[in-house]
């Protein structure tokens, strides 16, 4: 099921949570909303939940699938929401838990005791705990309790689900295994979903589409490989990570004073210092390194400015460097990005 | 050898000792002062209770509880609590509720207000309920004439004045494990199709319950014991409005020391009886706020 929301404003006494946001979410994709807390991004999925609703503009409308839901109560919207800490009702057991949507239900559309019982295995082998009727929440970990939570949210078969920070109160492992378990659960079952995040890795990892946001606007929207590749704006790039910025002391073709160069650690080349013969090289002195996996991270400080930046060199250009603490080398940026006051320009550099 | 060992003992750290603890004397004067008071103003009044009591012997104890006027008054504080504990249950959960599951501006204000009833003497809030109850000169003197209705010097008079005094309790116990709890739950539940009354009677209620039951039994000792406010409003008729906090005052006053006390025996029991149940609860709610993080 698709989900339009247009122009949807939220204000919280003084303080402005969504500015005229308008979104869209293709049938059966999963797409995340990605930013910095307090851009409003845990905001809108409440609004599309039917958890709290936009200010009134005669403009705001909230369509499921051709359907106007704009006033329509939470629990007739076929929702699934996951929240951050899980939420399950503490006194019930796992099985009971689960069965709370089933009866929920008016009398008449109200499945059997024998059918919840069903539906309730059948949702556990789902997420792959099966045998955890009788327990309850306390007893099981963070991962499995945000599972159960899932199991609970797709009992009453939503055509949409949405997640608030699934796994922000999960460890770094537990994490990494979770989403991508996330991911392809949601292939297969194919259901619209849209989740919340502040982990740009956790949204560029499983995500159709990401969604940027930042106070209260959406920043930028894309494939997660046109955001990372093609940031909007000086935000995106800075909040998607890993990326070196540098101000000021510019010549020639980097740049003239006052830009900000943005540069990611990969496009930095590292040549030992006065043999590279560009106009445009930078000195820097190596502060310190460290090398794992297949690439070696160098940390550097510019010679003129002293600003610190980071260089991601595979090992053997590393050895082959003969790269030391306290060595000066001389730096040139294979790929930058400039935001001046007034343009933004993208360089391929020579 | 015997030298090495016992030179080798000094250099040890004094055991057991952590930088916050005070020497030997300090901590044995505290409990000392602690324990002192405890028994000058708790434990020997209640001594003397039971003793006072029981002196003449058990069949005169017996007796005081035989006496109609006695019973009378036990049954009317019974009857007290009865109906202004429920009145507090429902509006400590409409308040709780109130105060924990909704956004505005003088939230402040109205948690202020839930504890004027701790703050204001009961003999004052007795007077303003003559004030405007009263059948003579009260703001309502009138319309109560006129429909024959009888509040000060009356059963309605006692629930009023004893549901005022009592009326932070269970409010106050419920809006911190409330808001302790949040409302995730809640907006689960109703994301899940369950309506307001399901939401409350199978979310909500069932994770404060521990919190509810402790509320209630405050307030229903402080209903059973409450003096001044009934004092003033039931105008304390013997076998008419008296209760027996009232009762045991006019026995004490009429020199019949050991029916008083034997009656203030039972109140007294009524309030250790309290404080077990208090420490069941507690203990129990405790063990249910361990297994959940």
């Amino acid at each position: 099921m698709s989900i339009h929301a247009f122009h949807l404003h939220k204000t919280f006494g003084d303080y402005r949570a969504l500015d005229d946001v308008s979104l869209e979410v293709p049938d059966g994709k999963l797409v995340s909303l990605l930013g910095p807390s307090g851009s409003g991004k845990t905001t809108l999925l409440r609004i599309l939940a039917g958890l709290d609703f936009p200010d009134p503009d005669e403009r705001t409308r909230l369509v499921f699938h051709g359907e106007d839901v704009t006033t329509t109560p939470a629990g007739k919207r076929g929702v699934g929401f996951v929240f951050q800490h899980y939420a399950l009702f503490r006194h019930m057991t796992i099985a009971d838990n689960i069965a709370f949507g089933l009866r929920s239900k008016p009398r008449r559309e109200r499945p059997s005791a024998e059918a919840i019982r069903h539906r309730v295995d059948e949702l556990l082998g789902l997420v792959q705990l099966e045998g955890l009727q009788k327990r309850f929440p306390s007893e099981l970990s963070g991962g499995q309790r945000q599972r159960i939570a899932l199991a609970r949210a797709l009992a009453v078969n939503p055509k949409v689900l949405l997640l608030d920070e699934p796994f922000g109160a999960l460890d770094a492992k537990v994490r990494k295994d979770l989403r991508r378990w996330l991911r392809k659960f949601q292939e297969e079952i194919g259901i619209t979903t849209v989740f919340v995040t502040h982990d740009q890795e956790e949204a560029l990892e499983i995500a159709d589409e990401v969604v940027v946001m930042n106070h209260a606007r959406i920043a930028q929207k894309g494939s997660p490989q046109e955001v990372y590749d093609r940031p909007a704006s000086p935000f995106v790039i800075e909040f998607l990570g890993n990326v070196n910025k540098l101000t000021g002391g510019f010549s020639g073709a980097t740049g003239a004073d006052g830009d900000t160069l943005y540069v990611r650690p990969h496009d930095v080349e590292i040549a030992p210092s006065g043999s590279s013969g560009h106009d445009y090289a930078l000195a820097a002195r190596v502060r310190h390194l460290f090398s794992a996996g297949s690439s070696g991270r160098v940390s550097l400080e510019r010679l003129d400015t002293g600003e610190p930046f980071e260089a991601e060199v595979s090992r053997e250009r590393l050895s082959e460097l003969r790269i030391e603490q306290g060595m000066e080398v001389s730096v040139v940026f294979r790929h930058i990005r400039l935001f001046s006051k007034e343009a933004y320009i993208e360089r391929d550099l020579p | 050898m015997a030298a090495i060992l016992s030179r080798t003992r000094t250099f040890q750290p004094p055991k057991s000792r952590s930088a916050t603890a005070e020497p030997v004397w300090v901590r044995l004067l505290l409990i000392g002062v602690t324990l002192g008071f405890l028994g000058l103003f708790l434990l020997m009044p209640l001594i003397a209770v039971f003793y006072e009591a029981f002196k003449q012997g058990v069949s005169l104890y017996l007796a005081a509880f035989a006496d109609p006027y006695a019973r009378d008054a036990i049954w009317r504080t019974l009857l007290v609590a009865l109906l202004s504990v429920p009145l507090n249950l429902m509006f400590g959960l409409a308040a709780a509720w109130a105060i924990t599951k909704y956004h505005y501006r003088c939230k402040s204000l109205l948690v202020t207000v839930l504890d004027l009833p701790f703050a204001v003497s009961p003999v004052i809030a007795g007077l303003v309920f003559v004030l405007l109850f009263s059948t003579t000169h009260g703001w309502f003197a009138e319309v109560l004439r006129e429909n024959n209705i009888r509040i000060i010097f009356a059963l309605p008079g006692i629930v009023l004045a004893t549901a005022f005094i009592t009326l932070p309790f269970i409010a106050r116990e419920l809006v911190p494990a409330m808001q302790a709890r949040g409302t995730d739950e809640e907006y689960a539940a109703m994301t899940l199709g369950a309506g307001g009354w399901r939401t409350f009677w199978h979310v909500t209620l069932p994770g404060v319950k521990w919190a509810l039951f402790y509320g209630i039994v405050l307030c229903n000792a402080r209903a059973m014991g409450e003096f001044g406010a009934v004092a003033v409003v039931s105008g304390n008729v013997k076998g008419k409005t008296s209760t027996m906090p009232l009762y045991i005052e006019t026995l004490y006053m009429e020199y019949e020391t050991q029916a008083a006390f034997a009656l203030a025996s039972l109140l007294t029991l009524l309030a250790l009886a309290t404080l077990v149940l208090k420490n069941l609860i507690e203990w129990r709610g405790e063990a249910q706020r361990k297994t959940v993080h």
